[in-house]
This record gives structure tokens, C-alpha cells and sequence, in this order.
């Protein structure tokens, strides 16, 4: 059977039933339409995906909050011994690398929501006017987000590289004597590499705002316009504020972006002195020369507790908004 | 004068769709749209630039200059000497089954979250939405120690799940179905629930429901979701690296890395490498560009 013409567009499809109070589920009374088989069927398809998830995912998240507490050298089970909180102290106190990882991982959510996503605020409002072309601008700002983030570090390499890159070729910073080193000198690589990451974030938040200004409803803007506001006072009266649920999602989105942040700076420069990051000094301990797997999981555990604090609040509220609509 | 009276009135909304006179404003706006995508793209030109020229030429006239000649035998060279074929083929085995998989598994979970009223429905969701939100590095470590624990003999080089693509793909897909699962449950719950309840009622099994029903209705979500784990999955740098350790069986992303190592005293050869590894992507982009961007927006906002 065709349903092309049932359904358009995931955007169309996706607009959610609003007023249908049963959510389009099957009420509880219809249970009973469900006989013994089709409860184990259902048993299974819930099952199984979520046995691989919960096994992969969270098993090995709660095993990271184990971990965390032993020190254990990854040979033979018997090895492992309960420390308590002496990775936890050694990482606050005794770690040269840890603060400077955290400091870098806020300054990068700083730095991200403060310049990219404005950017691509502004971008989006702009192309949402309905102009010529607006598909080629499009594309050009949302190629690098399409792009992997490793092939993304090779890229901006070759305009970094203190020898060869472009920058330095054209200011003529390649001499001896006038020698900028922007992958290599601690106080310049995080901001050579911030730049990097809001070239690709800006095009993200550019997608995510031009989808929010989408469901603005066309006549307020008439409103708007007929009550002889100019296109400022209308943004920043009228569509600004219709777009709180698209700012919620960006944040969080930026959020985490921020904590995941890894392959850029691994293929830059390994996350060495002045780029390091929670997520370097985790794997470095894997992959690393090193192979303390208790205190790697230390640090993962501050990683999954900052992570936590954002995503259970968001979700719960993003859920009981739908349960209410 | 009906006429008359009907253009006055529609003069004041005039649709949106109507072409604008050129107005100077107009043209400042293009001017800095278009020098905006061009300072956007220049990154990536000038990697091309720079891939496009031999490195000996640059070598001896610096990189900010005018080319003698521009060729594409960086690409020939890059694409030969590092057997990126063999890589490719690496990466299709992982990111084919791994993106089948994900979408199978996550309908079906999306199937039982939104069209039963179980009262587990919101705490599973929950689960699933916020796995996927996690930094990856948070399960890494135990990941890592639990791949080297398992033998699968027979399947793998190492008869382990570390270093396999079976590995690769079962993480790939335990991760991402939480995102589809989300996407999938929301966009389930807005088909009409006629639908499900007269099927019920006529004596459908559970399992045609949602195999001969629901799952054909979805297929605007499902090839948007397609789109984006392709392209996911393909760019995916971190797991590989981490649970692969034969450079043999690495993913294309991964594999790069490796090639870069391998040929650092030639930057041009480098750049053509990544950009070869840029161009499946982007083919996919273009060719499916409106499923890649609703798929985007459908996870961050319905509708």
C-alpha cells in the first residue's frame, strides 16, 4: 500500500497530535486484546534492544562508577583492591593535568555558546527570509558539520601548521625570531582549536534555529509588522521569545558537545599541554602508556556526573511536557 | 469596483512567497551572506589548493603562492599507497549492518513505547534518550576491559570482540538506538491510534502491527534517520580508535590518523587523503540533503 501521500514529510508527521488526550496509545481497557503471544512478542522487541543498550551502555557506565574505587592493573580479576575515594583525591589534589582539563572543558562551552550559536542565530534569521540562494548559503555553512571532526583537524592543520600553514605563511610568522607556534604553544592552541569547533557548531545551530523559526506562526509576524515595529524590535520582541524551546535544546546540545569534545583536539595535537580535556585524559589512560584503569574511570565518573546533572532534568521536563500536550 | 476593493484588502498581507523589488538592504544582506559562506568554505579550498599541488613546488616556493602546475596526483597517490579501498570496505562492513540493525532495534522499542500504555514506557525512553546522551569516554574504560574479556573464536582475527568489526558494530548500535528510539516513539505517537485499535480488535498479531502497519509509515523517519547514521557512523574516530588495534581493520576515519603518521613529511599528500575521506559524506549529503536535516531537527524538535 502506498502511504506516500499520507505522509508528506517527517516534518508534517511529526507535529504531534495535540488534543487526542490518548496520545494515539491503546488505553489500558484494550489490554486484554492482547493475548499470551503477543505479550512475549512484545516482551521481545522490548527485550533484546534493550538488554544490547543497557549492557553496553549503562552496565558499563555503572562499572566506571565501580571502578573508580579500586586500582587494578587490567590482569586477572584478583588484582583489583578497594582504595575508596584515593583516586578521587589524588585527582583533585595530586593531578597536574585534571583542573587545567576541566578549566578547558568549560571555557570550550563558553566559548561555543557565546560566539558560534549567536552566529547561527543570526544566520538562520537571515536565510529564513526567503531570499535567493538561501540553499547555496545553506550548504556552505552546514558542510563542516557533515564532516568528520578528524578529517575536520587534518583541514584546519594545514592553516595552524607554524611552518607551512597558511596563517603564518601569510603573516610571515614561519621565521625564526617571529615564530608563532599556534598548535604547540600552550596559550594558543585551545583558542586555534576553538576556532575550529565553531566553524563546524555555528552550521549546527544555524540547522536547529532555521527548524525553530519554521514553527513560528507566519501572523505574528503581520502583527508585528502592521503595528509598525522595524525587524529588530520584531525579533527581539516577537520571534525571540516564541524560540525558548529551540534555545533549550541548543543549550543542551552545546553542553554536550562540550563534554564529548575529543577527535578534534586528538588529531590536532593529542591533547597535549594547554588542549587538555576530560575526555583526552580518560582515553590517554587507555591508550595511553599508562594503563590505571581505576583512575581513568575517576575521571570518567566526574564526566558522567556532570553529564547527568544536565541530561536527567532536561529529559524529564522535555517527557512531562509531552505527557501534558 | 469589487476588484478594486479586493486589492486593498489583500495589499495589506501580501504573501510571503512574492519576490521582493531589490531593495540596497537586499543587497547588503547577499553581500554578507555570501562572504560569510565563502570565508565558510575557505578552510576547506584551501586544503584542496594545498592537495592539489606537488610538494616539492610548495616545499621550495612556500604555500602562498601561484601554482606551476595543479594536478590531482596526490588523490591517485593517497588512494594507492594507503589501500584507502581496503579501508572503505572496512568501514562498509562496520557502518551497513551497524546502521540496519540500529533502525530495526529501535522501531521496534519505539513500537512498544508509543503505541502501548505499559508503565514502564516513560522510564525505558528515559533510559535509551539518555544513553545516547552520554560522552562516550564515560563507558570507554569498562568497554574496553569487557571487549577483551569476550572470545568469539572463529569470527575475528584476535577471537575476541576487541579488535572486530562485530565489536564495533554492536556499540555502534547498543549507542545510537537511543537517539533513534526517541525520534521514532515521537514521530509513532502521531499516526492515529484507529489504526492500531481496529487491527487489534479484527485479531492482528502484535508483531503484524507493527511489521505490515506501523513500520511502513515511517519510512520518511526511518530514511532520515538513515541518512544521519550513515554518516554517523562513517565519521565515527573514537571508537575505533579505541577498540581496534590492528591497523589492518581499521575504519576509513580511524585509518586516517594512521596514514597521516605514516606520510607527515608530506602535508599535501595528507590533505588529499582526508579530503578523500571527506567525499562519501558529502556525496550522501547532496543527495539526500532534506533527510539529513529533518533527521537533525526531528531529534531536537517535533516539528
Amino acid at each position: 500500500m502506498n502511504t506516500d501521500t499520507l505522509v508528506k514529510s517527517p516534518e508534517v508527521a511529526a507535529e504531534p497530535s495535540r488534543g487526542a488526550s490518548s496520545n494515539g496509545r491503546v488505553p489500558q481497557g484494550h489490554r486484554r486484546l492482547l493475548t499470551r503471544r503477543d505479550r512475549l512478542t512484545l516482551g521481545l522487541m522490548a527485550g533484546l534492544p534493550t538488554i544490547l543498550h543497557v549492557a553496553l551502555v549503562w552496565v558499563t557506565a555503572l562499572a566506571s562508577i565501580a571502578l573508580a574505587f579500586t586500582t587494578w592493573d587490567g590482569i586477572g580479576f584478583d588484582a583489583i583492591t578497594w582504595v575508596g575515594f584515593d583516586n578521587f583525591k589524588e585527582l583533585f589534589t595530586n593531578n597536574p593535568q585534571f583542573w587545567p582539563a576541566v578549566q578547558h572543558n568549560i571555557i570550550w562551552f563558553v566559548a561555543l555558546i557565546l560566539i558560534p550559536t549567536p552566529l547561527g542565530l543570526l544566520l538562520a534569521v537571515q536565510l529564513d527570509k526567503q531570499i535567493r540562494f538561501s540553499r547555496v548559503y545553506q550548504t556552505a555553512f552546514f558542510l563542516p558539520v557533515v564532516m568528520s571532526l578528524a578529517v575536520i583537524g587534518f583541514v584546519w592543520q594545514l592553516i595552524y601548521n607554524p611552518d607551512t600553514g597558511l596563517i603564518n605563511s601569510l603573516i610571515g610568522a614561519n621565521e625564526p625570531g617571529h615564530y608563532i607556534d599556534w598548535i604547540g604553544d600552550p596559550d594558543l592552541n585551545l583558542w586555534a582549536i576553538l576556532i575550529a569547533a565553531s566553524w563546524r557548531h555555528a552550521g549546527y545551530m544555524m540547522i536547529l534555529y532555521l527548524a525553530g523559526l519554521k514553527g513560528v506562526d507566519p501572523s505574528l509576524r503581520e502583527a508585528s509588522a502592521l503595528d509598525g515595529a522595524n525587524e529588530w524590535q520584531t525579533f527581539k520582541n516577537v520571534i525571540f521569545p516564541t524560540l525558548r524551546p529551540t534555545n533549550t535544546v541548543v543549550l543542551v546540545v552545546t553542553i554536550i558537545e562540550a563534554l564529548r569534545a575529543f577527535d578534534l583536539v586528538f588529531v590536532f595535537n593529542k591533547g597535549a599541554e594547554g588542549t587538555e580535556l576530560l575526555s583526552i585524559l580518560v582515553t590517554n589512560n587507555i591508550i595511553g602508556e599508562s594503563s590505571r584503569i581505576g583512575y581513568g574511570s575517576a575521571i570518567a565518573v566526574v564526566l558522567l556526573v556532570i553529564s547527568l546533572a544536565v541530561i536527567i532534568p532536561y529529559l524529564i521536563a522535555t517527557f512531562r511536557k509531552e505527557r501534558q500536550a | 469596483m469589487s476588484t478594486l476593493d479586493t486589492t486593498t484588502t489583500t495589499a495589506a498581507s501580501a504573501p510571503a512567497t512574492q519576490r521582493t523589488p531589490v531593495r540596497p538592504a537586499r543587497i547588503l544582506l547577499h553581500l554578507f551572506l555570501a562572504g560569510a559562506a565563502l570565508a565558510w568554505l575557505a578552510p576547506l579550498l584551501w586544503a584542496l589548493y594545498a592537495a592539489m599541488r606537488p610538494y616539492g613546488e610548495t616545499s621550495d616556493k612556500g604555500y602562498v603562492s601561484w601554482p606551476d602546475k595543479l594536478s590531482f596526483e596526490n588523490f591517485t597517490n593517497a588512494f594507492t599507497q594507503s589501500e584507502m579501498t581496503h579501508y572503505f570496505v572496512n568501514t562498509l562492513i562496520i557502518a551497513v549492518p551497524a546502521v540496519l540493525l540500529t533502525l530495526f532495534l529501535s522501531s521496534m522499542v519505539a513500537f512498544y513505547v508509543s503505541r502501548f500504555d505499559f508503565r514502564i514506557n516513560l522510564f525505558l525512553l528515559l533510559v535509551f534518550t539518555a544513553g545516547n546522551l552520554l560522552p562516550q569516554q564515560v563507558i570507554i574504560t569498562p568497554l574496553y576491559r569487557l571487549y577483551l574479556l569476550i572470545d568469539i573464536p572463529g569470527i575475528t582475527m584476535s577471537g575476541k570482540l576487541y579488535d572486530s568489526a562485530l565489536g564495533l558494530v554492536l556499540i555502534h548500535v547498543a549507542f545510537q538506538s537511543g537517539f533513534c528510539a526517541f525520534v521514532l516513539s515521537n514521530y509513532m505517537r502521531s499516526l492515529p491510534h484507529e489504526l492500531t485499535e481496529a487491527a487489534l480488535v479484527d485479531g492482528a498479531s502484535v508483531w503484524r502491527l507493527y511489521w505490515q502497519i506501523v513500520l511502513p509509515l515511517c519510512k520518511p523517519a526511518m530514511a532520515a534517520l538513515a541518512t544521519l547514521l550513515s554518516i554517523w557512523i562513517y565519521n565515527d574516530f573514537f571508537w575505533a580508535l579505541v577498540l581496534i588495534s590492528t591497523g589492518e581493520n581499521m575504519p576509513i576515519t580511524s585509518a586516517l590518523n594512521n596514514l597521516s603518521g605514516q606520510y607527515f613529511t608530506d602535508p599535501n599528500l595528507v590533505a588529499a587523503g582526508a579530503l578523500l575521506t571527506a567525499i562519501p559524506t558529502l556525496i550522501v549529503y547532496f543527495a539526500l540533503q532534506r533527510q539529513f536535516v529533518s533527521g537533525l531537527t526531528l531529534g531536537a524538535n517535533k516539528g
